[in-house]
């Protein structure tokens, strides 16, 4: 291969440079971005693991259009105490918000469940923000076998 | 697509202070924006259900904000303490403007 000259490394390099800055960060959220969504909801205060808090998914799922979520937060759900809401991040999806749990007192127990897309092996977060302003996390780590965004 | 359906299952009696519970799933394809037509490889507009509602004679009990990442067909169950008589009402909101609605009574005694 012929060495390149001053201009046509100057194109050379124009043209990598852009392609670098247009190809998108990657078609799926990393974790990156995962740690954004769950700082616009924590307002960058720290959250650590918590034992109030549960979510619950398969260890494998063989499926990931279809794969079911629980999650439990212990909390007397008083109007003076109780879970406000609930987040749940995906750090492999295409985008890393899946949905916000939103409870009331009237809620009686702070208990939802529902089915969420995976598309690849990963971790899954929830946090929970209680009256008080405090922050609870867990973290699943789900296998998939068949992912489910869709080509 | 095929019209959104909701269904609902919701308790008909409880006893004054028991926690009852509530499950809902409404029929939908929960397009998710990023998926592309094999014939044409355009991309598949966005469409899904962003946001479901339940409420307890006009107040909200408990509600969700959805994002793509939910399964189709979005199914939700979740939990209210019963304190009195009253009616459930089940809203969902789609991408399109369209709003379903459900509703439910509960007697408590």
């Amino acid at each position: 291969m012929k060495s390149l000259n001053r201009r046509e490394a100057l194109v050379f390099s124009a043209v990598t440079g852009g392609l670098l800055l247009m190809t998108p960060t990657g078609a799926f959220a990393n974790a990156g971005d995962a740690m954004k969504t769950m700082e616009e909801f924590t307002g960058g205060k720290p959250v650590g693991d918590s034992k109030l808090i549960a979510l619950e998914m398969p260890e494998i799922a063989e499926n990931g259009n279809t794969v079911p979520l629980a999650i439990s937060v212990e909390s007397p759900m008083t109007p003076d105490s109780y879970v406000k809401r609930v987040i749940i991040i995906s750090e492999g999806n295409p985008r890393p918000e899946v949905a916000t749990f939103n409870f009331s007192p009237l809620s009686g127990v702070a208990e939802a469940s529902t089915r969420m897309r995976l598309a690849k092996t990963q971790n899954v977060i929830a946090i929970a923000e209680l009256s008080d302003g405090s922050l609870h996390m867990a973290k699943r780590q789900v296998k998939v076998t068949i992912g489910g965004c869709g080509g | 697509m095929a019209k959104s359906k909701p269904r609902v299952k919701a308790p008909k009696k409880a006893a004054k202070g028991d926690i009852v519970t509530i499950k809902t799933l409404i029929s939908h394809k929960m397009e998710t924006g990023l998926r592309k037509d094999k014939k044409t490889g355009e991309i598949i507009p966005r469409r899904i259900i962003n946001k479901f509602v339940a409420q307890f004679n006009g107040k909200d009990i408990f509600s969700v904000d959805i994002d793509p990442s939910i399964s189709a067909n979005p199914y939700f169950q979740f939990k209210m303490r019963a304190e009195e008589s009253g009616e459930f009402a089940f809203i969902w909101t789609d991408d399109n403007g369209e709003v379903h609605t459900k509703k439910s009574k509960l007697k408590v005694s």
